[in-house]
């Protein structure tokens, strides 16, 4: 077991990936001497070469797109975008091309593609770089989209993405990039938890709450404090976001009664309504209080100075734990309240 | 404009494309001749019961390539199986070059399928709806090719309007930066729907490569022979590590864009009297007439082989199976997926309800349950 840091458990994971399977190459800006920008890709490029590890042109359709023809020839690219908010260009060769070859050949091609997205706020920086896209892959039939929380999961899930047969959108919380954690190297990616799987981090009895990414740590933190004011609180974490593990969500939900959901996108068409309704659909009889959603807010990502606002926080989840419960909580005085 | 064959049959001087025709002037030059003219001929057949069978309402829509024969049969044969073809929907001849079952071709046409045949049986990717995006997999697949070590090419074929698209901007960028073995094969048949050539770009499209450093041939696109020696010149490149080339096939679409369109709206019917005097089979016709090369009896024998496979088109297009209903759930995902399984669940039950029917789409009919 060793010590290391999110960023850190990523690199080792593509570096194992690499040495399994010669077929596995790595595409994108600025990911080869200078090991992008974040260094998630530090040193590959001069262990493996340059025909591995790529640099790219400057240009997110063109990285997918020649994946794409990659992956026809047997290969199995792993690109790089170098912000969320750069994913866009690419948009199209991802909805139309990588989640669709393999339907419309009727299975004759297939996409083993992982793409790469270090993603979500909270590190001060210009716009563009702390956005969540994640629902509009999760929208997309034909990806499967994935958000990792710690360095452990982190280490084995991108080798699980590569080792997929389907493409699969790996979302990385660049604000947890520094954190540190236990990483066992000898797990088998093949027998590890799957890929589909959420997982249950605490065990509680009183809310579910559900999250992903980023957000994790701080569902763990709201646990402890609301635990410190009496309420069991059990989390988890999604880890897949699509197809989202509903039997996991739903056991919990069906003991607990209650559902909060947070993540850093916005609240509109986002993730957080869909599990909402389909935890309400199959769990309606169980339910003590409709499932809450403490999300950011619907607007553009703002500037730094105000992401502090934006973003789920402890105080806001708790807020959000407390109308599940229907104690008092910020909307319990206004008019038609829901408590 | 490079050219080989003039309009009137002649054969030209061509100093450019002449040492990559010398087959031609060799012992075997009248049967390579004469397979290029029946090729040439079966595909203008093969389009034209395939616009028949949609005028009978046994084909959904289709895109003819009337016109644009020499531009897929002189780079489709100049082709080894081994590389790799990326085309948009209008390659049928490039397909028909590549050993395609022909009824597959027009499956997708059809409606029966999102895709007629196994990219890797015939080495050609199922076509490509949106404009230009085949280009950068041609790309990607060229580098692979190149990280393999392998002496084959990658081929894109598109549009004169597809120019325009970013993709075809990126592949080029991505073709030059890694000299990746792609051939660029634009097809400029003059509209991109009812738009012309002019309004997408200013110089000519080959030019257009120039700037990004990829040598490039602008050629007669109606002339069989001219398109057939510049793309030779473009796949030598490419296996001698050369990498990427452009080729601007000049050439003209005589039909509509699909049968949908109504070209009358937007063209003057004396551009297509201009091009109609330059059409390339005709043009093929008069050089093996005045070769000899073309007698009765090989006009009878290519006249009975187009019959042939036009046969053949129309029976596997009225004897192709329906697909069944939970067909629709098949193949989104390689791996298992629990929430698209639940979804298909429900559906399979939801059609049991209906007695006995609900395997078959079409067999339900709309509005009630029975
Ligand atoms: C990205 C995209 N935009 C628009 C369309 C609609 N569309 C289909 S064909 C076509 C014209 C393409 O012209 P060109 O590239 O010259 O090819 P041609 O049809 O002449 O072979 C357009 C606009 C499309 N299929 N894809």
């Amino acid at each position: 077991m060793a010590t290391m840091t999110f960023a850190r458990a990523i690199n080792a994971g593509l570096r194992r990936a690499m040495e399994a399977d010669p077929k596995v190459l790595l595409m994108g800006e600025d990911i080869g001497s200078l090991g992008g920008v974040f260094r998630i890709t530090d040193g590959l490029q001069k262990d493996f070469g340059a025909h591995r590890v790529l640099d790219t042109p400057l240009a997110e359709s063109g990285i997918i797109g020649t994946a794409v023809g990659l992956a026809y020839r047997g290969y199995r690219p792993v690109c790089e975008i170098q912000f969320d908010g750069f994913i866009y260009p690419a948009f199209d060769q991802i909805v139309s091309q990588v989640a669709k070859l393999h339907y419309r050949t009727q299975g004759l091609v297939k996409v083993p593609l992982t793409i790469r997205v270090p993603f979500g706020g909270g590190i001060g920086s210009p716009e563009h770089h702390s956005e969540s896209p994640e629902a509009y892959f999760t929208h997309t039939s034909g990806l499967r989209v994935i958000s990792v929380s710690n360095p452990q999961d982190a280490y084995t899930m991108i080798q699980q993405a590569i080792a997929c047969d389907d493409p699969v959108l790996y979302f990385e919380p660049k604000r947890r990039y520094h954190d540190r954690g236990d990483v066992d190297e000898s797990v088998d990616p093949a027998t590890a938890l799957s890929l589909g799987s959420a997982q249950v981090l605490t065990e509680g009895r009183d809310v579910t709450l559900v999250t992903y990414g980023p957000l994790v740590k701080t569902a763990l933190d709201v646990a402890v404090a609301a635990g410190d004011e009496g309420v069991s609180v059990e989390v988890i974490d999604l880890r897949s976001l699509s197809p989202v593990d509903y039997p996991v969500v739903e056991a919990s939900v069906r003991k607990t009664g209650r559902l909060v959901i947070t993540h850093e996108a916005g609240q509109n068409g986002g993730l957080g309504a869909e599990i909402a309704a389909s935890i309400t659909e199959r769990c309606f009889h169980y339910l003590e209080h409709a499932p809450v959603r403490v999300t950011g807010f619907d607007i553009p990502y703002p500037y730094s100075k105000l992401e502090s606002h934006h973003l789920p926080d402890l105080d806001r989840i708790l807020d959000g734990v407390d109308r599940a419960m229907g104690r008092a909580n910020s909307l319990s005085n206004l008019p038609g309240a829901d408590d | 404009m490079l050219q080989v064959l003039a309009p009137s049959g002649e054969r030209l001087p061509e100093p450019q494309l002449d040492p990559w025709l010398q087959d031609l002037d060799g012992a075997d030059g009248a049967a390579v001749l004469a397979g290029l003219y029946e090729d040439m001929v079966v595909i203008r057949r093969i389009d034209a019961e395939a616009t028949a069978l949609q005028r009978q309402g046994e084909l959904a829509l289709w895109p003819p390539l009337l016109g644009q024969e020499a531009a897929q049969i002189g780079s489709g044969r100049a082709l080894r199986q081994d590389d790799f073809v990326f085309s948009s929907y209008r390659e049928n001849g490039v397909a028909y070059c590549r050993g395609v079952d022909l009824s597959q071709i027009l499956r997708v046409w059809r409606g029966n399928a999102s895709s007629g045949w196994d990219p890797f049986a015939i080495n050609m990717a199922t076509p490509q709806i949106i404009i230009g995006a085949q280009t950068l997999h041609a790309v990607g697949y060229a580098m692979g090719i190149q990280f393999d070590g392998a002496d084959a090419a990658a081929v894109a074929y598109f549009g004169d309007g597809a120019t325009s698209e970013g993709d075809v901007n990126e592949a080029m960028v991505f073709a030059a930066s890694y000299q990746a073995p792609a051939i660029f094969f634009c097809q400029n048949n003059h509209w991109a729907i009812s738009e012309p050539v002019s309004l997408q770009s200013h110089i000519t499209l080959a030019e257009r490569a120039g700037g990004f450093g990829i040598p490039h041939l602008r050629v007669d696109g109606n002339d069989v022979l001219a398109v057939l020696a510049a793309t030779r010149i473009a796949l030598d490149r490419a296996r001698q590590g050369g990498g990427p080339s452009f080729i601007e096939a000049v050439t003209y679409r005589m039909g509509p864009h699909t049968t949908a369109d109504d070209p009358t709206r937007y063209r003057d019917a004396n551009e297509l009297e201009d091009w109609a005097a330059k059409d390339p089979i005709a043009r093929l016709e008069r050089h093996l007439e005045a070769t000899g090369v073309l007698d009765d009896a090989l006009r009878q024998r290519v006249a009975d082989k187009a019959d042939e496979v036009a046969a053949v088109v129309r029976a596997g297009v009225i004897s192709m199976p329906e697909p069944e209903a939970l067909d629709v759930f098949k193949h989104v995902y390689a791996e298992p997926n629990p929430w698209l399984d639940r979804q298909e669940d429900h559906y399979r039950r939801y059609l049991d309800q209906f007695d006995h029917s609900g395997a078959t789409a079409g067999a339900t009919t709309e509005g009630g349950r029975r």
